[in-house]
């Protein structure tokens, strides 16, 4: 054990090696784990879908997937995400189910992966899956090969909501397009601003916004926004200057303070709000024709005013109808463009 | 007891100075000649009752080698694994000797566990040498009674996946335990900074969205444990009785904590550490798609952090080689990856990943290779007799090919979990025979 010499060799490039496996695997067809998994063509197909079904008369439309089975698999209490999802299903004719984290095999302790056995045992074809834990709609796709629509996974991604947002800027923006490319968004600057660190929203916008084109700018606080976040992918940077942020961008969405997820974080609710809250004031001073958006829930008089929210900028609740379109899509996608592989059940 | 000749080998003894053709005989445990081909007092004895007779030709004879850092879970467990299935793993992965961690079901931290575990009932393939708990019951706050575990084996003693945070309680056990001429192992992590973490910090967890370890809870308390080893070490001259203390970094993983150990050992102090094959391999991309097998403590780093591994191996800061073998049944892994135990699997794919590597790409010559996977080792625990062949040393051997290609599947583990992330990778080095103390615990199936 004789101490050498330290050697003045160059840093070490070692060969490739094998990965096991790649970040964004959607191993299923018509799942849906990340903005990450979406081609342009699958965005395009999925948008152009959405519309379909909307117009599409309700009767008509109810017989697409007639008695088809569908679980939402909930694990985190939800509003607009379940409901939306939970009236896309049925708007298509589908059979759904909810299991929820009040459930009882949830409450004895049963794990995602039996849970998602026994839902496809019972004839689940699709499941949607809302859960505290990053990363678990691939345990949850692996383990029982059915599609899966990640409905928010801890914080990591919730595609349904950048593809729903996606939707309500090219209907301001870009109105009548709707096969997408990638310079569709060319020329347009969407500012993220808020709790970036826990937001599954901003992981998701900030991967499918930038395929299109479009320059995504994070806003925050440091303790919210870590200076890492901008080596997430190419279009993504950060500006600390919330006005600065204002000034440059044609889209303005304001996250919700996770204060459930802070994690012993000391945030002064105070000096965030004089930083970063969007009032009437900032936004008709820097950003007067910005698109104002929120995936909710909204908390009024913390990250934005309540007259931002109710102002004529304010796209919030048109949001919340895209909502139903896109996931109408998506469900239908998962139960017709799939391709089963070992569904036993 | 037989004696055995291994004939027509190519002995590799780092510790002995020996690269050459070699026949060697084993007797009674032990190895009683070392000689030129045919020049053994056996001369050209045909086996019988009494001689069991190894062929080596064209195979590699070199000391068993010696894993510092095993989890053989037993007290406690066993539906993890057990001391005889994770010592039969070891066997096949060459090692005859292993170092057990203290984390069992209860704590090894009492003379009648360390001898429970030592026990010949456990019907262990190799030997078990176990380390014995830092406090009492790993909670940071009684020391437990070091001459006492001693008497009964312990090789050293470390409080593992839970790091002794006060600098009052680790400077007792750094006096303490030199007092007992034992080894202080740590698991360096600062805790406070960990808390929820369940992968390196960096974009890929920023990505994954998963809350990240940083580095600096990993070195800063390396930096704190030499700070407490200088000040005890008495500008080197030790205590009264000329004891220095001995820390020993496990599985270190930063770039930072290599260069504080460096730094250590240029001030003259005796700190060592160790690295294991996933951190001189993986990075944090390896985490992919939240493989949980790809989970462990301390976690997969940066791709510099990687090189930095690769670079102290080469310019010889690392002392040693160690699995951090940590098995766990395949319900408990098949979980969501912020739920998963830390840890992996690691006894039979060390030398073929670590000769792979190590020495086929990166040119590390073949007996450091092997002197990083026993002889250091066995000499960083004062395992005496051990990690060489030299005559009167156990007979503590392994006969492998170090050319053979072979691909390593986890599902013919003889461990009792198959939790590795090195499922179906290439590895280089067949072991062919490993032999505990004369006693043959290992044949490779269809040579």
């Amino acid at each position: 054990m004789s101490l050498k010499a330290v050697s003045a060799r160059p840093i070490i490039v070692p060969p490739e090696l094998p990965a096991n496996i790649s970040a964004s695997s959607a191993g299923v067809t018509g799942s849906v784990l990340s903005a990450s998994d979406l081609t342009l063509e699958a965005v395009s197909e999925i948008l152009a879908q959405a519309t379909l079904l909307e117009r599409e008369d309700p009767i008509q439309r109810a017989q697409r997937l007639a008695k088809r089975r569908i679980a939402l698999l909930f694990y985190e209490s939800s509003t607009r995400t379940r409901t939306s999802f939970e009236l896309a299903a049925k708007g298509l004719g589908a059979d759904t189910t909810l299991v929820s984290s009040l459930s009882s095999s949830i409450e004895k302790g049963e794990t995602l992966k039996d849970t998602g056995l026994t839902l496809r045992a019972l004839g689940a074809e699709a499941i949607i899956l809302r859960h505290p834990s990053s990363g678990s709609p691939w345990l949850l796709e692996r383990e029982t090969q059915l599609p899966v629509l990640n409905a928010g996974d801890g914080m990591h991604e919730h595609p349904s909501q950048a593809l729903l947002d996606l939707r309500t800027i090219l209907a301001h923006l870009r109105p009548g397009i709707e096969a997408v490319t990638a310079e569709t968004l060319a020329g347009v600057t969407v500012a993220i601003t808020g709790d970036i660190l826990h937001s599954r929203v901003a992981r998701s916008n900030m991967t499918l916004l930038p395929k299109l084109g479009a320059r995504v700018i994070l806003c925050g606080p440091r303790e919210l926004l870590p200076e890492i976040a901008a080596q997430t992918g190419p279009g993504v940077e950060i500006e600390r200057d919330f006005t600065r942020a204002l000034q440059q961008s044609q889209v303005v969405m304001m996250l919700r303070i996770q204060a459930e997820r802070l994690a012993g974080l000391q945030l002064d609710l105070e000096e965030y709000k004089a930083g970063y809250q969007l009032t009437e004031e900032r936004l008709a001073k820097h950003a007067p024709k910005a698109l104002v958006m929120h995936p909710g829930p909204i908390i009024r008089g913390l990250e934005l005013t309540g007259e931002v929210a109710d102002g004529p900028q304010s796209l919030i609740l048109e949001q919340v109808r895209h909502g139903v379109a896109i996931r109408m899509a998506l469900v239908q996608r998962a139960l017709t463009a799939q391709v089963r592989k070992g569904a036993g059940a | 007891m037989s004696t055995v000749l291994i004939r027509g080998g190519h002995l590799i003894d780092p510790a002995a100075g020996v690269d050459a053709p070699r026949d060697i005989v084993l007797k009674d445990g032990r190895v009683a000649e070392v000689a030129e081909p045919g020049k053994t007092s056996l001369g050209k004895a045909k086996a019988s009752s009494d001689l069991q007779i190894i062929d080596a030709k064209g195979l590699t004879i070199a000391p068993g080698l010696v894993d510092i850092h095993v989890h053989l879970r037993e007290p406690g467990q066993g539906h993890k694994e057990t001391i005889a299935t994770g010592t039969t793993a070891a066997a096949a992965g060459g090692f005859t000797s292993v170092a057990a961690m203290p984390n069992t079901v209860p704590t090894n931290d009492s003379p009648e566990i360390t001898r429970w575990m030592q026990a010949p009932e456990r019907g262990a393939s190799v030997r078990v040498f176990p380390i014995g708990a830092a406090t009492r019951a790993l909670k940071g706050e009684v020391l437990n009674d070091y001459a006492a575990l001693k008497a009964a084996g312990v090789v050293a003693v470390t409080d593992d996946g839970h790091p002794i945070l006060k600098d009052s309680i680790m400077r007792e056990v750094l006096i303490n335990a030199t007092r007992s001429g034992l080894s202080v192992i740590q698991h360096a992590e600062d805790t406070r900074l960990t808390g929820g973490c369940s992968m390196n910090a960096g974009p890929m967890a920023f990505r994954l969205g998963l809350r990240g370890m940083p580095p600096e809870a990993e070195y800063g308390l390396v930096e704190r444990d030499i700070r407490l080893v200088t000040e005890l070490s008495m500008n080197g001259k030790g205590d009264k009785n000329g004891h220095r203390p001995h820390l020993h970094v496990a599985h270190t993983s930063t770039a930072q904590a290599v260069a504080a150990v460096r730094q250590a050992r240029r001030n003259g102090l005796r700190v060592t550490c160790e690295v294991a094959p996933h951190h001189f391999l993986l990075t944090e991309e390896h985490v992919g798609a939240y493989d949980t097998n790809a989970k462990m403590n301390p976690p997969l780093r940066s791709a510099a952090d990687r090189d930095a591994m690769i670079q102290g191996i080469l310019d010889g800061v690392v002392d040693a080689i160690a699995t951090d073998h940590a098995p766990h049944a395949a319900h408990e892994k098949e979980v969501e990856f912020e739920r998963a135990p830390n840890g992996i699997t690691g006894l039979e794919s060390a030398l073929g990943l670590s000769l792979r590597w190590l020495h086929h790409e990166w040119k590390l010559p073949i007996g450091r290779v092997l002197s990083l996977l026993s002889a250091q080792p066995a000499a960083l625990l004062g395992l005496k007799g051990r990690g060489t062949l030299t005559v009167g040393s156990f007979a503590d051997v392994m006969v492998f090919d170090p050319k053979q290609e072979w691909t390593f599947h986890a599902k013919d583990s003889r461990s009792k979990s198959k939790n590795t992330p090195f499922d179906g990778w290439t590895m280089q080095g067949r072991v062919h025979w490993t032999i505990s103390e004369g006693r043959v615990v290992y044949k490779a199936e269809a040579l």
